[in-house]
């Protein structure tokens, strides 16, 4: 004798999502109720007909308006940034060039990272709204989403004792490849970003300095990786910050 | 948010746009209403839920205020499309048909019908975009099967015209 059945579940057996644990009593229900069976089967042969009917509408080609917008660069809104947006652009664009006219590869101690690296600091880290595409709510998720975008496992470093909290990271693009940048801010609101992007060299590099601007960075090369930690932040403290970086990247 | 991975989504709100609106260019302005307004508000997206369900949910909205906007739109069925007794003209005839029992359909069981039975969202998906209670969707797609069944198996006797809402 079959449990009760619901509606509910008959349309669930239809849609193949019905818990396993309920399938043989819905499957015991219509072997006793023709009715019931020939309903499920109809609203099967719907989904097919939907099917028949509506996939041709995936292979068109996407009308130009809309193609269009699918290609839309996605720039800022506000003036400001707009501008810094492209300020960014045109770096990454340089440090490309560059890359290309230069006969001998860059040395690792190049400030193509640190210029791109201060940039995207520079860019982002007055953000009030969307300082970071995914937060550090979802740390899990962001891990894996920036790790599988550059090819490379990423760790992400605990500041929390040096007083920095993950505000979460961003995807962006570098002239080697996708970057990763993750935010972090202590509680006067001081930011700091940990660029990360895969190196083109293999030689691990100790930490440089540079200045660029009002932004200080410090940059190297661990494991086939690059990173450049940016704040505007006294020499001394970016020292210890990196360092703390470092050694959670190394434990 | 990922402008990328919102492109990627385009050609499946096209589908789900088409079944719903009916006609090409209508569905299409649907789409574009949406994406706009999906970019507008990509910081109400919480990162890590499902785009593809938000998408849905924005595209719900946009439709609903259309619908409310009153602009039905009555479509004539184009009769030089229903040619022959070739394969063509039967599959012709028969999409002909499906689109008449969707039309027929009250605007409320057609989304739940489509977004479950063409989109594959799950129950909760579908609530989610509706905007509705989990019990609603359930009750709305047993309406709308059960009158998409009974539609489609008088198909015949169809009237020559729909209004698209």
């Amino acid at each position: 004798m079959a449990a009760h059945v619901t509606e509910a579940e008959l349309h669930a057996y239809a849609d193949d999502v019905l818990p396993p644990a309920r399938r043989n009593a819905v499957e015991a229900h219509l072997a006793g109720h023709q009715q019931d069976a020939e309903r499920i089967r109809a609203w099967r042969e719907q989904k097919a007909k939907l099917h028949a009917g509506f996939d041709p509408v995936l292979e068109e080609p996407l009308p130009e308006r809309l193609a269009a917008m699918r290609l839309a660069p996605q720039v800022p809104r506000r003036a400001p940034l707009l501008a810094a947006a492209a300020l960014l652009l045109a770096g990454i664009a340089l440090g490309w060039l560059a890359r290309g006219l230069t006969p001998v590869e860059p040395s690792p101690a190049a400030p193509t990272i640190a210029r791109q690296a201060a940039l995207a600091h520079a860019v982002y880290a007055p953000e009030v709204r969307h300082p970071v595409e995914v937060t550090a709510a979802d740390h899990a998720h962001l891990v894996k989403w920036l790790s599988k975008r550059l090819g490379a496992e990423l760790r992400v470093p605990s500041l929390a004792p040096l007083g920095f909290q993950l505000v979460g990271g961003r995807l962006l693009p570098g002239d080697a490849g996708p970057v990763a940048q993750f935010m972090y801010q202590d509680p006067r609101g001081q930011r700091l970003t940990l660029f990360v992007t895969r190196s083109s060299t293999n030689r691990d590099t100790s930490f440089r300095f540079s200045q660029e601007g009002r932004v200080a960075v410090l940059h190297w090369i661990d494991a086939s990786l690059g990173y450049a930690l940016s704040a505007e932040l006294p020499r001394e403290e970016l020292a210890k910050l990196a360092t703390r970086v470092h050694a959670e990247l190394n434990p | 948010m990922d402008r990328d991975a919102v492109a990627t989504h385009i050609p499946r709100l096209r589908r789900y746009a088409r079944a719903l609106v009916g006609d090409r260019m209508l569905a299409d302005d649907l789409v574009q209403d949406t994406l706009e307004r999906a970019l507008a508000k990509h910081h109400l997206w919480r990162p890590g839920s499902d785009l593809r369900a938000w998408l849905f949910s924005i595209m719900h909205s946009v439709y609903v205020n259309q619908v409310r906007a009153r602009r039905p739109i009555a479509v004539p069925f184009d009769g030089s499309r229903d040619c022959g007794s070739t394969a063509e003209g039967a599959k012709r005839l028969e999409m002909r048909d499906l689109e008449a029992a969707l039309a027929q359909l009250p605007a409320e069981q057609r989304a739940v019908v489509l977004l479950v039975g063409l989109e594959a969202l799950t129950y909760a998906d579908a609530a989610h975009a509706l905007g509705v209670p989990i019990g609603t969707v359930m009750s709305r797609l047993s309406r709308g099967r059960e009158r998409l069944r009974q539609l489609l198996s008088g198909a015949r006797s169809m009237p020559s015209l729909k209004v698209v809402k």
